[in-house]
């Protein structure tokens, strides 16, 4: 296997250039990728980051050209982010209302799939509550399809994203440590996340109390902590998980005052990682209940940054999975 | 009267561990005689079949079978569970009460005596331990006996309440009837669906822990100990209920444990990319664990094992791994999966038969299992080196939910008879 390259490559000014190569018609998982088609990826971002700022975002590559978000679970933001990308991409960006529709009505999943397919879209943006749905999925269609998170299974877009931020801040991937702390047994954010850095060959640590560590993470990640202040010695990286209270309280955690005291980042902990370390989150943030709104707002947070990155990480994806080399 | 003479066979009889050369006389749907080498003497114009040294043994007795009548015919009913036991030489097979309604009244029992009179295999109700299944209030025990229920079993379900699983086991001593008993602490395993592990983990699926299986058998273990009762384990899918069974074995001869053939040929890799046909209960565990299982096949500890055979519409399985319904079909694949273990030399072809007749029909008390002068005539041949493919366009079940679909088995059954009757013949 080629050694990964980690360097971004050099912006091209005004012209973007033409997506990398890509042997997969989906995006399903961080798990289906290698370095070379991770750092490809990131390097295509960065175009569209460049586009992204320019005072005219608009680009015609998936003019023509049918996008549509189907999203089982809400999420106002990932939603958002993935129809700007369309848009900006001058794709037809069509939203599914999935509670008004008659998917909640008793549908299945695989007639949901045979109709959508049937408008002849040419890429579906997915999020759903159960792993493996999405791949259910995209077995039944004939267009390309992204997953926007499949349960606690994967959320490739916001690995890609998170490590674009990061190469961003830091250069590289590789020998970096990061930690990620919150609920890793119900994180896809997680999972994804782990996959890609490890591939990329960062050091990574979770964080969480034992009773959101999931059996057999050791697989995945290089180190576990459940002494957060341990965790976050030296850290490069600090990544924070959402708390979902309803799920988590009394079972998990016992209440939220003691989940922040012992693994709510605030400035006295984040003193313990490495002194140019940045926070990420992915939102959206509970503020005082998983991190202190001081340290989310700091200097080293780079929780805004992260959502602009998403934009360009969907965009280039999109790009890549539709242009005519690679379908 | 009609005869039947199989003769060049390889007469395989678990009740007496008899396996020698012979032939086998039928009379009027009853084993008549065995002989070793030559054929007995036959009436006139009896039919004769040339065996060819395959293995003729008793048909299979099948303790756990699930079927959709009454209430949910879509699934399977007991005609079609019939023709694929048939099929997979099985010629019992004692039917769960999880049906619409659930099996737990005299009425139903003889409903169900009434419908499967005609059928290709022999059928047996078996009643629920509780009211509705519903884990609270016992049955009436008495009654169901004497309506025909064979044994008193919950199905899918299992019994959280310790003093109800307690009443059930004193009562059913009143008459002499086995308890069939899935443990499952279902706080435990609440929101799992499959094997919690590095697997389960990796796919995003929550686990179902060992314990919510080896928890509630300790408890039932030590009830049946204390009670005396005739406790049956379901399925046990742990190295540790394995082990727990073969403790309680030591000193109390009247408990017992069955293995699903899942549980015996699987394992949780199976599952692969989100494959919702190995959704199961007990899920599919570590290869470790399905190491100790077969040892503990191989040892006695588990003495029966059955296909678990329960059909599930596409429908309930074309879904998310989460949101599938668990079951599988296995009647017609029952024994070619259990020759696996005996052609890799893991468990002897005796052990496996056993398990498979005489065990099971003593437990529920059928005259089935033996080759014994007397018996009726419910046989199978078996060649055990014939190559075949598990096709689904093949299947006779209703259902498709396979776990062996595209399975390369190794070893069929060529006939069945039932009563004497040939119900099943291969075409190939």
């Amino acid at each position: 296997m080629a050694e990964p390259t980690t360097q971004s490559a050099t912006p091209t000014t005004g012209e973007a250039g033409s997506p990398p190569p890509f042997r997969h018609r989906h995006l399903l998982g961080i798990a289906d990728l290698d370095p070379v088609e991770i750092t490809a990826l990131l390097d295509y971002s960065e175009r569209m980051v460049e586009v992204s700022r320019q005072p005219n975002k608009k680009r015609a590559t998936l003019k023509g050209r049918t996008q549509i978000n189907l999203f089982f679970e809400n999420s106002t933001r990932t939603q958002a982010s993935f129809e700007l990308a369309g848009k900006r991409l001058s794709a037809d960006v069509m939203n599914m209302a999935v509670k008004s529709s008659s998917i909640s009505k008793g549908e299945t999943l695989i007639d949901t799939a045979a109709t959508l397919n049937a408008m002849q879209p040419d890429v579906i943006v997915i999020r759903h509550s159960a792993a493996g749905a999405v791949e259910l999925l995209s077995q039944k269609v004939g267009c390309s399809v992204i997953n926007a998170g499949d349960g606690a299974h994967e959320h490739p877009t916001q690995a890609l994203l998170d490590a674009l931020t990061i190469r961003r801040h830091k250069n590289r991937l590789n020998g970096l440590t990061v930690a990620i702390c919150g609920d890793i047994a119900n994180s896809r954010v997680a999972r994804s996340n782990l996959i890609l850095l490890g591939q990329m060959q960062a050091r990574t640590r979770v964080i969480a109390p034992a009773t959101m560590l999931p059996p057999g993470i050791e697989l995945l990640a290089t180190e576990v902590f459940t002494d957060m202040e341990e965790g976050l010695k030296g850290a490069d990286v600090v990544m924070m998980l959402r708390i979902q209270n309803e799920r988590a309280h009394g079972k998990l955690i016992p209440s939220v005052r003691e989940y922040y005291q012992f693994y709510g980042l605030d400035e006295k902990k984040l003193a313990l990682a490495a002194p140019d370390a940045i926070v990420m989150h992915p939102g959206p943030m509970n503020r005082g209940v998983e991190i202190d709104p001081l340290v989310a707002d700091c200097p080293a947070s780079v929780i805004e940054e992260q959502v602009e990155m998403g934009v360009a990480v969907r965009m280039a994806v999109m790009e890549t999975l539709l242009s005519q080399g690679n379908q | 009267m009609t005869a039947l003479v199989i003769e060049n066979a390889r007469l395989m009889d678990p009740a007496t561990d008899r396996d020698e050369k012979g032939a086998l006389l039928v009379e009027n749907g009853v084993i008549t005689e065995t002989a070793a080498g030559a054929a007995p003497g036959a009436p006139d114009g009896a039919q004769r079949i040339d065996a060819k040294g395959k293995v003729l043994a008793p048909g299979l007795v099948d303790l756990r079978v699930f079927t959709g009548e009454p209430g949910h015919e879509f699934r399977e009913t007991l005609q079609s569970a019939a023709e694929a036991a048939a099929a997979g030489g099985v010629t019992s097979m004692l039917v769960m009460p999880d049906t619409e309604p659930v099996i737990d009244s005299p009425a139903l029992v003889n409903y169900i005596l009434d419908r499967a009179r005609d059928y290709p295999a022999r059928i047996y109700p078996a009643a629920a331990i509780t009211k509705g299944l519903e884990g609270n209030e016992i049955t009436e025990f008495g009654l169901l006996k004497s309506a025909g229920a064979r044994a008193f079993a919950e199905g899918r379900k299992s019994i959280a309440n310790a003093a109800v699983i307690q009443a059930a086991m004193l009562y059913a001593r009143n008459f002499g009837m086995p308890l069939i008993h899935l443990p499952y602490e279902a706080s435990l395993g609440a929101d799992g669906v499959m094997n919690e592990g590095a697997v389960a983990t990796l796919r995003g699926l929550r686990g179902i822990p060992r314990e919510a299986e080896t928890i509630p058998l300790a408890r039932d273990l030590q009830l049946a100990e204390k009670t005396g009762a005739r406790y049956h384990a379901a399925q046990i899918s742990t190295a540790r209920s394995a082990d727990l069974i073969r403790f309680s074995r030591e000193s109390c001869s009247t408990i017992s444990a069955g293995v699903s053939i899942n549980s015996l040929s699987l394992n949780e890799n199976d599952i692969g990319p989100y494959r919702t046909f190995f959704k199961l209960s007990p899920p599919l565990r570590h290869e470790n664990d399905r190491q100790a299982i077969v040892d503990a096949l191989a040892d006695g500890t588990i003495s029966i094992l059955h296909s678990d055979h329960d059909p599930q519409d596409t429908e309930m399985k074309r879904r998310p791994f989460a949101e599938a319904a668990d079951g599988a079909i296995g009647l017609e694949t029952l024994l070619a999966a259990a020759l696996r273990i005996v052609h890799d030399g893991t468990v002897p072809l005796m052990t496996v038969l056993k398990a498979l007749t005489i065990n099971p029909a003593s437990l529920i008390g059928i005259e089935a299992g033996s080759l014994a002068k007397g018996s009726p005539a419910d046989l199978v041949l078996i060649d055990l080196d014939k190559p075949w493919l598990v096709r689904e366009t093949e299947i006779r079940s209703r259902a498709r939910n396979t776990t062996f679909e595209g399975a390369r088995m190794t070893g069929k059954v060529v006939m069945t008879f039932v009563g004497g009757k040939t119900v099943y013949a291969d075409a190939s």
